[in-house]
């Protein structure tokens, strides 16, 4: 029990310390880093508590494809130049605001959820399903999502779907006059459509390209 | 005092693993230039030592006395920190790889998910190095190995589930036992061709060597490390491409079961068959380095995503419905 608290307290402050430094750090592609640290603390934590299916899930889609996506972006666009750019002239500080806003907002949420900590005993009384140890929580997930929640599983999925093609209709755009390569053409080229062997008279030279 | 004897006791273990692993690393290296060199009608590594067995030791001399050079432009924190993650998520992986029906590390109930979560932080150590260089070639190869990573995960991924389908397990242990009475390689053949090729890509193995291409890039994002840091990510690639030739033999090839059930060949322990189906593998991926071109950056990624994510996921609708069809959906 103490070596689980030890790694509890452990994870737990580097997951609160590289949360404060992503804000902190006035590098971006750190604060990038500092984000991923985060994510995987969390992870741990939640292998911690024996849900070791959404740790691991955790990892793979938001530390090894969002954030892959944040730190490409981040490092293209060259973002460091814009956040100074921000704090320092007096014009275009119209976001401060905005974010001092929905700032506000989510800490009156921690403020609520953390005073909802007091009926915990209760809600965990009521959970409408029984935890059954006898098998892993990946089955249990699967049992529970393929089940009663099949509707709402599919539905996600065709939210995802629609997002998905509605982001490639929005970025996609046919370009002209560029060159494409067509494999099929490429492969299936003879040698008699390519090569010509010419007798070249001295003097006169070939005449290409017509 | 309990607690010590346990911290002892995994650490006796985790030497016991770890140490084999760096020291097959080293032996791989050499069997991969002399299997290169074959190919080609060249001797390959024969000096140091019978065979030249000895040359990745002297290699390793080499790398650790020559200076290590840090950019004085680089972000000097993270320049340093790459090479140190790619290869402890190289290492850290061997963690649930099962060598025997009781010999793994950890033997934990999401097995394939946590070497796949691994697999996929490995691009951070490229990307770290390509990033903190501040330099162009660098920063070129390391994003295209950070889309070609990402790209080639997804069909590794779904060929993933296609084995889980058959077994109805996380655990690596489980999927080798799943193969008792015949191993995926049959039934799934066409997948474990699409997951050898993904796997080339996904440790950025010739053809898709595209991050490190040195005709266009000279070295990717390992062109400004020297000596040491140099030598691991050396370590770290290898020991990914080891660990990659370890699932493949676990997912397809059965594991540590023996090819031939009969009596003599039941003497022979399990962990002997896995690593002679690891040496398997891996000369496959050696002689495909020597025989293979490199892609061309669109190619790959239009193998990638064109090809391989829609015949596997075609393959997993495949599997299920058959597996559906004929009852054979395995139980909890």
């Amino acid at each position: 029990m103490i070596a689980h608290s030890i790694f509890f307290y452990f994870f737990s402050v580097v997951a609160i310390v590289s949360a404060i430094m992503v804000t902190a750090s006035k590098n971006t592609v750190h604060s990038v880093f500092f984000l991923i640290l985060d994510f995987i603390s969390i992870s741990c934590l939640f292998i911690m508590i024996g849900a070791e299916f959404l740790g691991m899930i955790m990892l793979i889609v938001y530390v090894g494809a969002v954030a892959v996506l944040f730190l490409f972006v981040v490092m293209m666009l060259n973002v460091a130049q814009q956040k100074n750019q921000w704090f320092a002239s007096e014009s275009s500080s119209s976001h401060i605001p905005i974010g001092l806003i929905i700032s506000g907002i989510i800490f009156f949420e921690l403020i609520i959820v953390i005073g909802g900590w007091k009926f915990k005993p209760d809600l965990a009384n009521s959970i409408g399903l029984a935890i059954n140890t006898e098998i892993t929580n990946t089955h249990s997930l699967g049992q529970v999502l393929y089940t009663d929640y099949i509707h709402i599983f599919q539905i996600s999925g065709m939210i995802l779907l629609i997002s998905m093609i509605g982001a490639i209709v929005l970025t996609y755009r046919e370009r002209e006059g560029i060159k494409k390569q067509s494999y099929i053409k490429q492969i299936s080229r003879e040698r008699s459509e390519g090569v010509e062997v010419l007798e070249v008279t001295s003097n006169k030279g070939v005449k290409i390209d017509d | 005092m309990e607690y010590i004897n346990i911290i002892f006791l995994e650490v006796y273990k985790i030497l016991f693993l770890l140490v084999p692993v760096l020291v097959s690393v080293a032996m791989i290296v050499w069997l991969d230039r002399r299997v290169w060199a074959f190919v080609q009608k060249r001797q390959g590594p024969n000096v140091v030592g019978p065979f030249g067995l000895l040359q990745s030791l002297a290699d390793a001399l080499k790398y650790i006395f020559k200076e290590i050079i840090i950019p004085a432009s680089s972000n000097k924190v993270i320049f340093i920190l790459a090479p140190i993650i790619t290869m402890t998520l190289a290492l850290i992986a061997w963690a649930v790889i099962p060598f025997g029906e009781n010999h793994v590390l950890a033997n934990i109930n999401v097995g394939i998910l946590y070497i796949f979560a691994v697999s996929s932080l490995g691009v951070y150590g490229i990307i770290m190095g390509g990033w903190a260089s501040n330099s162009k070639y660098p920063f070129l190869g390391s994003i295209r190995s950070a889309a070609q990573m990402v790209s080639y995960e997804v069909s590794i991924g779904i060929i993933i589930i296609n084995v889980l389908l058959c077994v109805g397990s996380l655990n690596l242990s489980d999927i080798v036992m799943a193969q008792n009475d015949i191993w995926f390689v049959i039934p799934l053949f066409p997948m474990f061709v699409i997951f050898f090729i993904s796997a080339l890509a996904e440790t950025n193995r010739p053809p898709f060597d595209l991050p490190e291409a040195e005709a266009e890039l000279v070295a990717g994002y390992q062109t400004e490390y020297s000596g040491m840091m140099y030598a691991m990510f050396w370590l770290g690639e290898y020991a990914n491409i080891l660990l990659m030739c370890a699932l493949g033999s676990i997912l397809f090839l059965g594991g540590w079961l023996s090819p031939i059930d009969l009596y003599p060949f039941d003497l022979i322990p399990g962990a002997i068959w896995f690593i002679f189906k690891i040496l398997l593998l891996f000369i496959l991926f050696a002689l495909v380095k020597a025989i293979v071109p490199r892609y061309r950056y669109d190619q790959l990624m239009r193998l990638g995503w064109k090809i391989f994510l829609p015949l596997s996921l075609i393959y997993v609708v495949l599997t299920s419905s058959y597996l559906f069809y004929f009852n054979l959906l395995p139980t909890i």
